[in-house]
């Protein structure tokens, strides 16, 4: 469904036309900083795709912005509302309006992929069963999933669990959605057909979407913007043009695909395996 | 969201103002069912015109009602989509499954049953 005006709810001067503000956001766990002060927005209705190597911290960001993980430092605005300062009840609230679909699919293997659709609306809603099947029904189709709500999620194929994963992430009509990894472990063929998807919900349903990934051409096609993430630090952003013309030299390397040089030097390397100087992570 | 009913001949409209969410959605199936199971109304019109947004939820207390209605050989329209209702429904392959009018005078002109399709 088309999102919701947002509200116009405007605390601190956020614009009410941008759906995600991040500002200044670090996160650690425990001694360890994952997140270095991280910067950016994400307009009302775009998608943003967030790039960076394997422990670059996109995951890390993606759970904070979904409220998995708590900012130690920053902010995180949602349709003009400080998300990190809310109450437990209010953030509960926030999260109805945003769906989630995880990288491994997450679907409950004891349930029918109907059920497992179903799961939100009967959570957290006062919808009849009646009522709750025809959405169930509604989202497969959107997925392309038709007839396929009596199935157990082992009976489906890769594609077909992320496609009914999306279908749960869309049951409460959310006006933004989140993806983590959507094509990992997928051939070609069907992640293509996932990025179709993902541009058809944006195109039809005007929801705002963050996808998490390291597949390029999936990256290319489906972002409005890309920031690309190095080191928990923001190394570029931009429309993907932009990210295309980008000549930094991370920013090259990654989307050019160039490993990386050796870790370090022999003398650094001997100096790591016996403590004496051990290398700065960031 | 507010919800009424209006008699009219052998037709009832149903008047709703505001949005129709998965949160208020209830009442809207509970008229529309009452309505056709047991006031046993030979025509149900939904005027739309004060609703701006629908969901998902809210389509398939709709669809409820059309299904109904047809177990029943009762009659069932809308009238007065806004552009995004309009397009919820065009969206979810449903525009052309339920009889749409753009006013209540044509609704109500129209033959039970017998306009079908989108206008």
């Amino acid at each position: 469904m088309p999102a919701q005006p947002i509200s116009k709810e405007n605390t601190s001067g956020k614009s009410a036309d941008i759906a995600i503000s991040v500002r200044n956001l670090r996160v650690r766990y425990g001694t360890r900083e994952i997140l270095h002060g991280v910067n950016f927005e994400v307009p009302a209705g775009e998608t943003l795709v967030i790039m960076g190597g394997s422990g670059c911290g996109k995951s890390t960001l993606l759970r904070t912005l979904v409220g998995l993980e708590h900012p130690s430092e920053g902010e995180i605005w949602i349709q003009g509302k400080n998300f990190a300062g809310m109450s437990g009840t209010q953030r509960d609230d926030l999260r109805k309006k945003m769906g989630m679909s995880f990288q491994s699919g997450a679907l409950f293997g004891s349930m029918t992929v109907g059920e497992n659709v179903a799961l939100p609306l009967r959570e957290h809603t006062p919808l009849d069963e009646s009522t709750i099947d025809i959405v169930v029904r509604l989202k497969l189709d959107q997925v392309g999933l038709s007839g396929f709500e009596n199935y157990m999620p082992a009976q489906l194929s890769g594609g077909m669990k992320k496609r009914a994963a999306i279908a749960r992430a869309l049951a409460m009509d959310p006006e933004i959605l989140f993806f983590d990894e959507p094509s990992a472990g997928l051939d070609p063929i069907i992640a293509a057909g996932l990025d179709e998807l993902i541009l058809k919900l944006k195109k039809a349903f005007r929801i705002t979407i963050v996808v998490v990934t390291h597949e390029l051409a999936s990256a290319f096609l489906i972002a409005d913007r890309m920031i690309l993430l190095d080191k928990g630090v923001v190394a570029a952003k931009g429309t993907p043009e932009e990210l295309r013309q980008n000549t930094g030299p991370r920013v090259r390397q990654f989307l050019d695909r160039v490993p990386e040089p050796e870790m370090a030097a022999e003398i650094d390397y001997l100096q790591m395996l016996t403590g004496e100087n051990p290398p700065q992570r960031r | 969201m507010n919800i009424s009913t209006r008699q009219f001949e052998n037709a009832a409209i149903v008047d709703v103002t505001g949005d129709i969410t998965l949160y208020n959605t209830p009442e809207v199936r509970k008229t529309l069912l009452d309505l056709l199971k047991e006031k046993r109304v030979k025509r149900v019109i939904v005027n739309l015109e004060k609703v701006k947004y629908i969901d998902s939820a809210g389509v398939a207390s709709l669809v409820e009602g059309l299904k109904l209605s047809r177990d029943l050989k009762s009659g069932f329209a809308l009238y007065g989509l806004s552009k995004t209702t309009r397009e919820v429904l065009e969206l979810t392959r449903l525009l052309k499954v339920f009889e749409v009018y753009d006013n209540e005078e044509e609704a109500l002109s129209a033959i039970p049953g017998g306009a079908g399709g989108a206008k």
